[in-house]
């Protein structure tokens, strides 16, 4: 006997999403389990906008976007429990869940994982130093400026020039916290044009080809010390740090328990239709990998939700028979799918996402048992994703094992 | 301050100020426990390995070894009416080389002379067979069964409600900075104010010598910082290993240790570094990046695991390996120095063998004939933790599953947090995977107030 049809945890863009796909799929019990006072997810305290073109044609904040997507789920009939931490995910969809009266089980027939992802924090960094206060990631300064409307540092430097740290600036004018840098230890900025302008237009000094080599502060930080391409050490006086981008899964409920994990992705390991090593299991959103928009999350979620309601009507093939994809080259971080089912049916994932650690200029190649299969030419930079069919590999791969990598130009 | 005449001033509540109090107030003594910290278990006692030692390896014959047995002792007798809990993991002093190979015989008679008879040897294919995730190039073993596992935060800050809830005093935020002695009485000043006492124990760990010399006039020992670092893998690591691994010593260090905690990680460390400062407990990378390397050596799947944080702690060592524990019966004044490596399986030992030598001073009272007994805080993965119980209500970190009520208790209680790290050490809030990034701010917002310097100002224009 189960409680609830599906139960999805986490109540993000990606959670919310699926579970409104699933009610409209005509799905009766639908449930989303959301460890936060307020559904919403990460959006919930991204203070600027843009957020919500994709999914209701206008420019939100994203406090606004977060809101409504959790009136469209609930006018869609989903039932949002809030303060109801998920503890354990145990085979066959049984869920161990803390509420605010108590521990509780929920049995669902499936589950979809949606729980988003999450920063780097300074230890797995193992930044040098003593630790101090005042060393914080983007998500948790955005949570104390624009939730609990507090500021933990006047006049910090930021780590990273992904998109987030952008963010972080935005997040740091709108508290009256001025950033007196931005560190970045590639040559170039990551977040691509116009990005690489904003620091400059802020008044934050740009440190790039410049690595964060130690904090430095008795009980608070009081600096950091960089080092140039060249080994030149320099020292920036600040009063906070702010840890940005180096995403990393949040998928603590996979590793933890039964579920089967890419430790490229960080991630559990999915099919094409998002399942996990437990077929009672699904993900989506940026639990995924590392790291997509939220209007990317959003439309994932919905197609998860579809998915999974074809698989309680018995319509999704086994999983199996599958073949393994994975990346083979220190220049390509992870794919997504980690297997792909081999079957008539070509619905799931239209394609295996990949992502780039470094520039690249060369050409993308699949190969099964050493043989190259397929090949494109490809030329990206860091953090860029990169989307190869599914159909492609899995009809040139004749039921073996996908290996992906990089082959230099030949020209 | 209080300006009654108290029986024992102790300076310091590390794990042995904080033992040594419990036991004077047992013993019906009228005490008094001077922190300099806004926070108790702030110094050398704040980062170790956690494991309560047989005293297998100790020195033969020393008084650490006697309080090591003895406080191991007096832990399994207290141990559950405190709610204290003991992980009896049990330690594999692995040998990794034909020589370390060589030396296992030795250990395993030393620890029999020590008292310690359970200890025996292992062949590879049985330690293989016990800890599969061993690397294969473990060539033997001596299997010590009752090394265990403990809480180390939450069993000295009990002992010190136990004295509190007998009637022992605590002052935080309370440097004693000098003191004077007119053959009867103590005058002890602190930044606080001064105090009268007949007896002072210096129970200062890192300060030891300073505190000798400030109140003193000497000392008989010089304190020489000794720091370890460690790195503590993702939860899902800690199933990899069920027993401690040790290495087999060598002259000057303990080595490096692949242990689990009873929060429910897998640790690696600690190294032992020698500095001057008695302060500074910086991690740096490229010793982090060895520790992780090692512990990959001695378990190849921890090579997947992700780093969940990182620490180190600073031993208070002396010139010597021995505890410098010394009474100086002429200025009623006992030094408990030099507790190097082992003071958190030692402390309860200590404590009795201290309570000693002021007996020997010529003091005594009645004991308590029906003291009251505190409950530890429940920190332990395996245990009853309060997000198990009904009624918990909101869990604010979710890593570690603190709930809000813990963490008012913690800021409310006996012993009031007064910093993030002492209301870490209370609850766990922020020291797991995410390391603050999804509770930081509510945190911020519920110790608002409580701290002596707040985790982040109100916006200005809100
Ligand atoms: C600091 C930061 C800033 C970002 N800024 C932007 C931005 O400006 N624009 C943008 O497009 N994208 C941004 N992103 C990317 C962001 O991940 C996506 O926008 C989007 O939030 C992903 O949606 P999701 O549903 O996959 O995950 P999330 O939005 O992260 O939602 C996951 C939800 O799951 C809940 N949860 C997790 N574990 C459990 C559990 N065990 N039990 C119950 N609930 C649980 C969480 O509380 C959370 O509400 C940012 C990400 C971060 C980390
Ligand atoms: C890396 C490492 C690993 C370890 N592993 C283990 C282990 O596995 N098992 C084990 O048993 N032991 C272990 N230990 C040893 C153990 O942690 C120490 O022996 C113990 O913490 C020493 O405690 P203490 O009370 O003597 O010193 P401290 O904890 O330093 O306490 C002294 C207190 O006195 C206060 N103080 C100082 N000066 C003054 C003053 N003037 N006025 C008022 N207060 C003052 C300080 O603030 C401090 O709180 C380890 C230690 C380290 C560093």
């Amino acid at each position: 006997m189960s409680d609830v049809d599906v139960a999805i945890i986490g109540g993000g863009p990606a959670g919310l999403a699926a579970a409104s796909a699933l009610k409209s799929a005509g799905v009766e019990r639908v449930v989303v389990l959301e460890r936060e006072a307020e559904a919403g997810g990460i959006p919930r305290h991204c203070g600027h906008p843009p957020f919500g073109l994709r999914e209701f044609n206008r420019l939100l904040t994203g406090p606004s976007y977060a809101a409504r997507l959790v009136s469209s789920a609930q006018t869609a009939g989903v039932d949002i429990r809030t303060l109801t931490t998920v503890v354990e995910a145990r085979a066959g969809g049984n869920l161990l869940l803390v509420t605010p009266t108590g521990v509780t089980e929920l049995k669902a027939k499936r589950v979809i994982l949606a729980t988003g992802v999450r920063e780097t924090p300074r230890s797995a960094r193992l930044v040098s130093g003593p630790r101090v206060a005042g060393v914080v990631n983007t998500g948790a300064l955005q949570s104390m400026v624009y939730l609990t409307k507090r500021r933990p540092f006047q006049r910090p430097v930021i780590v990273g020039s992904e998109l987030v740290a952008f963010s972080a600036i935005l997040t740091c004018r709108h508290a009256g916290i001025r950033p007196v840098a931005m560190i970045e230890g590639n040559e170039r900025v990551t977040a691509r044009w116009p990005c690489a302008l904003f620091p400059r237009l802020a008044g934050v000094a740009l440190h790039t080809g410049s690595r964060l080599v130690e904090i430095l502060g008795d009980t608070k930080v009081e600096g950091v010390v960089l080092e140039d391409a060249k080994g030149q050490i320099s020292r920036i006086e600040c009063d906070g740090v702010i840890l940005s981008g180096q995403f990393t899964p949040e998928a603590a409920l996979a590793r933890s328990g039964h579920l089967l994990v890419d430790p490229a992705t960080g991630g559990p390991q999915v099919d094409q239709w998002g399942r996990m090593s437990d077929p009672t299991y699904f993900a989506t959103g940026n639990v995924l990998r590392p790291v997509e928009t939220a209007g990317w999350s959003w439309s994932e979620g919905g197609r998860t939700g579809q998915w999974v309601a074809r698989d309680l009507a018995g319509l999704l093939p086994e999983s199996e028979p599958s073949v393994r994809v994975s990346v083979n080259d220190h220049r390509l971080r992870y794919a997504v799918p980690q297997n792909i089912v081999l079957s008539q049916d070509v619905g799931g994932m239209r394609d295996i996402q990949l992502r780039v650690a470094q520039h690249v200029d060369g050409e993308l190649i699949a190969e099964c048992d050493g043989e190259q299969i397929w090949g494109r030419k490809l030329r990206a930079g860091p953090e860029q994703r990169v989307l190869v069919q599914t159909h492609e590999i899995a009809s040139a791969c004749a039921g073996r094992d996908v290996a992906l990598r990089i082959s230099e130009p030949t020209d | 301050m209080d300006q009654s005449l108290f029986d024992v001033v102790v300076v310091g509540a590390g794990v042995v100020g904080c033992a040594v109090a419990r036991r004077f107030t047992l013993e019906g003594a009228r005490i008094a426990v001077l922190e300099k910290s806004t926070d108790i278990l702030d110094g050398a006692s704040k980062a170790n390995s956690a494991i309560l030692h047989t005293g297998f390896d100790a020195p033969e014959g020393s008084l650490e070894l006697a309080c090591i047995r003895d406080g191991y002792a007096e832990y399994q007798t207290i141990r559950d009416s405190l709610g204290l809990v003991q992980d009896n993991a049990g330690a594999y002093v692995v040998a990794w080389t034909q020589d370390e190979l060589r030396n296992l015989e030795s250990i395993k008679a030393k620890a029999h002379l020590n008292g310690v008879t359970d200890v025996e040897l292992v062949d590879a294919e049985t330690l293989r067979a016990r800890e599969p995730n061993l690397s294969r190039n473990a060539l033997g073993a001596v299997h010590v069964p009752g090394e265990s596992l403990i809480d180390p935060w939450s069993a000295p800050h009990v002992y010190l409600r136990q004295a509190m809830e007998n009637g022992a005093k605590v002052f935080t935020s309370c440097e004693v900075t000098d003191g004077g002695f007119d053959g009867a009485e103590w005058r002890v000043v602190t930044t606080n104010g001064t105090l009268r006492t007949r007896h002072v124990i210096n129970c200062a760990g890192l300060y030891g010598d300073t505190v000798n010399r400030a109140l003193l006039g000497e000392t008989h020992f010089e304190v020489k910082p000794r720091k370890g670092q460690f790195v503590v893998f993702d939860k899902a690591a800690s199933g990899l290993v069920s027993a401690i691994i040790l290495p087999v010593p060598s002259e000057t260090t303990k080595g490096i240790v692949v242990f689990r905690t009873v929060f429910g990680n897998l640790a690696v460390g600690p190294t032992a570094e020698e500095q001057d400062s008695r302060t500074d407990a910086s991690t740096d990378e490229e010793t982090l990046k060895a520790l992780i390397a090692d512990g990959i050596n001695k378990v190849p799947a921890l090579k997947d695991m992700p780093v969940t944080a990182t620490y180190a702690g600073l031993r208070p060592a002396s010139e010597q390996k021995e505890y410098r524990i010394s009474a100086t019966s002429e200025q009623n004044w006992i030094t408990v120095g030099g507790i190097r490596s082992t003071g958190l399986s030692g402390a309860l030992g200590i404590a009795r063998h201290v309570y000693g030598l002021y007996e020997n001073m010529g003091a005594s009272h009645d004991k308590l004939p029906d003291p009251v007994i505190p409950k530890a805080n429940m920190l332990s993965e395996a245990g009853l933790r309060d997000w198990k119980q009904d009624g918990a209500g909101e869990v604010v970190c979710h890593c570690e599953l603190v709930t809000r009520r813990e963490i008012e208790a913690a800021l409310h209680g006996p012993l009031p947090a007064r910093s993030l790290a002492g209301l870490k050490r209370q609850t766990r809030a922020t020291m797991g995977r995410c390391q603050g990034f999804y509770c930081s701010a509510r945190l911020a917002e519920l110790t608002d107030g409580c701290f002596v310097s707040a985790m982040a100002e109100k916006l200005p224009h809100e």
